[in-house]
């Protein structure tokens, strides 16, 4: 555990050593106001909640968490520092651990940095700001889905470029599975039961019924054990790809 | 007592490519053990599976009593290491970077910045100590690289190719810094430089091909060169015939041979039979005869021509 806690601090603070963490949280709050106001329109709408804000969040993650998960272990191959930290009394499931907390701990920032949206719908109007701490929640652990798989992709490559591609890529597929054209698709001709398992995989499905203001114990097993199992997969890439 | 290192049967493949092949050695407090071979020898290789980098496909590596596979914190926590290229995380500085290391390696407050400092002070990097790595020259990254390793006083110390890229003088420093823990630790050292395991090791590995060729002293092995004891005799031009016709003539020369000429005088290399000490007689002949003779120097044997001997003849079997 002190281990965890020694590794995250370090990580945590590579972010801000670097213009990496204060480009991102710019283009990230630029972008979803952007996109909430110029976009979506959201003062012409005229009701007072964040829906409109919240909507974007999967669609914006999905190029920018990979932007950040894509360094995660591509970097600390191409450096050769994986050899330095796997030789340090530390174990594989501390470093992925404390390596995704990190990275997790930061989108947190940035998502906890759109606090205007909160208060200036509160000073507009009077909205239900339970629905709205359950679409924050929502939207961090999606979050922390997107950066497991971009973690996870990150350890198969000591290219970053490629790491990044990749992650949108399979990102993608996990929101695709939830949107109408592809449910459409199956309709008729698969069981319901096949289309609503699909559709159960998607992050659109989970984090639009935590939008509506219910964390479902369904969704929180969803996430939770989606980023388990990429974490789990994180460290069996790198202990095979640890040696080229 | 068993010994600090014990490596027993190791053996490394990547895929149909064996990298270390069956090797197995020992290591005891005291002793610096210098591990010479090609590059792609399989020297790195190893040195990861002992550290606990890589995972052996076969054989086992035992640090202090601990299994590197069965007990792999408390191997490590007894390792310092300083892998090939001296990786470091270029957005720190040196200081924190070692603050980092310090607090994995269990220490915290005031032990923590007597450590860091000590490390700091020991390989000189106080000047750059709040500079990002990045920034510094390849010398100072490979000394914040060899501070991290010693930080913790480790009983074991691996260091691969620590004075790789360096200048005369910090090879010069680093070396003093080795022989100066030498005494209470284990060493084991990776180097192409053959100069350097005369001066630091007191024992040498060399592998090819992943597999060990010869273990010995860095005396036992110069004496394999046929150099051994041979003796070079700089001589004025005209009287260059009848020196190397009366040095032929000697019971211990085995061959002579001609080298170019250095400041008008001729030079030549008297080859002893093998075991045979002939400077003392090449010394009386030459006193005798009155050649006026510039230089008479007896080698210690060549290194470089041991090593590509015994690596090549591995290599072409």
């Amino acid at each position: 555990m002190k281990n965890v806690v020694t590794l995250f601090k370090r990580e945590l603070k590579g972010y801000f050593a670097t213009p990496v963490a204060y480009v991102f949280i710019v283009v990230f709050l630029i972008l979803v106001g952007g996109l909430t106001f110029k976009v979506g329109k959201w003062f012409d709408g005229g009701q007072a909640n964040l829906q409109g804000f919240f909507t974007w969040h999967p669609w914006l993650y999905l190029f920018l968490i990979p932007a950040i998960s894509m360094r995660l272990w591509a970097e600390e191959r191409r450096q050769g520092t994986i050899e330095l930290l796997f030789t340090l009394p530390v174990t594989m499931g501390q470093a992925v651990i404390a390596k995704f907390l990190a990275a997790w701990c930061f989108t947190g920032i940035a998502l906890a940095l759109t606090f205007p949206m909160w208060v200036s719908v509160n000073y507009l109007g009077d909205p239900d700001n339970g629905v709205i701490l359950a679409s924050y929640v929502g939207s961090f652990l999606m979050a922390g889905a997107y950066l497991a798989i971009g973690a996870f992709v990150s350890a198969w490559t000591k290219n970053q470029v490629i790491a990044f591609v990749i992650s949108v890529s399979l990102c993608f597929v996990f929101i695709l599975m939830g949107t109408d054209t592809v449910l459409d698709f199956f309709a008729g001709w698969v069981p319901n039961a096949v289309k609503e398992a699909l559709a159960s995989f998607s992050f659109l499905t989970h984090f639009q019924s935590i939008m509506k203001g219910v964390i479902d114990f369904r969704d929180l097993v969803f996430f939770g054990s989606l980023i388990a199992c990429f974490l789990f997969m994180n460290a069996v890439a790198i202990e095979l790809k640890k040696a080229d | 007592m068993p010994p600090m290192i014990e490596i027993r049967n190791l053996t490394k493949r990547f895929g149909p490519f064996t990298a270390v092949d069956n090797v197995s050695f020992q290591v005891d407090r005291g002793e610096v053990l210098g591990f010479l071979g090609p590059n792609g020898a399989g020297k790195s290789t190893t040195m990861k599976m002992l550290t606990g980098f890589l995972h052996p496909t076969s054989g086992s590596a035992q640090v202090c009593g601990h299994d590197i596979l069965e007990a792999p914190l408390e191997a490590k926590k007894v390792i310092g290491y300083l892998p090939e290229g001296a990786p470091l995380y270029p957005d720190m500085t040196p200081r924190t970077f070692l603050e980092f290391i310090a607090e994995v390696r269990g220490f915290s407050g005031a032990e923590k910045t007597r450590r860091v400092d000590d490390v700091i002070a020991k390989v000189n990097i106080a000047n750059v100590a709040s500079q990002r790595i990045e920034t510094l020259s390849k010398g100072f990254k490979r000394r914040v690289g060899l501070a991290q390793a010693i930080l913790h006083d480790p009983q074991v110390l691996v260091l691969d190719e620590p004075t790789d890229g360096l200048d005369p003088n910090q090879k010069h420093e680093v070396r003093n810094l080795i022989r100066a823990m030498a005494k209470e630790k284990v060493i084991v050292l990776s180097t192409h430089i053959l100069e350097e395991v005369e001066a630091v090791c007191s024992r040498t590995i060399i592998i090819a091909r992943g597999k060990v060729v010869i273990d010995c002293t860095p005396a036992e092995l110069a004496a394999r060169s046929r150099y051994h004891n041979a003796v070079t005799v700089s001589v004025a031009p005209d009287k260059a015939n009848a020196a190397r016709q009366g040095l032929a003539q000697l019971d211990g020369v085995q061959s002579i041979e001609d080298l170019p000429s250095k400041n008008g005088s001729t030079q030549f290399v008297l080859i002893p039979k093998p075991k045979r000490s002939i400077a003392v007689e090449v010394g009386q002949k030459v006193r005798e005869a009155r050649w006026e003779v510039d230089e008479l120097r007896v080698e210690n044997g060549r290194l470089d021509e041991v090593f590509r001997e015994l690596t090549q003849t591995t290599s072409s079997n």
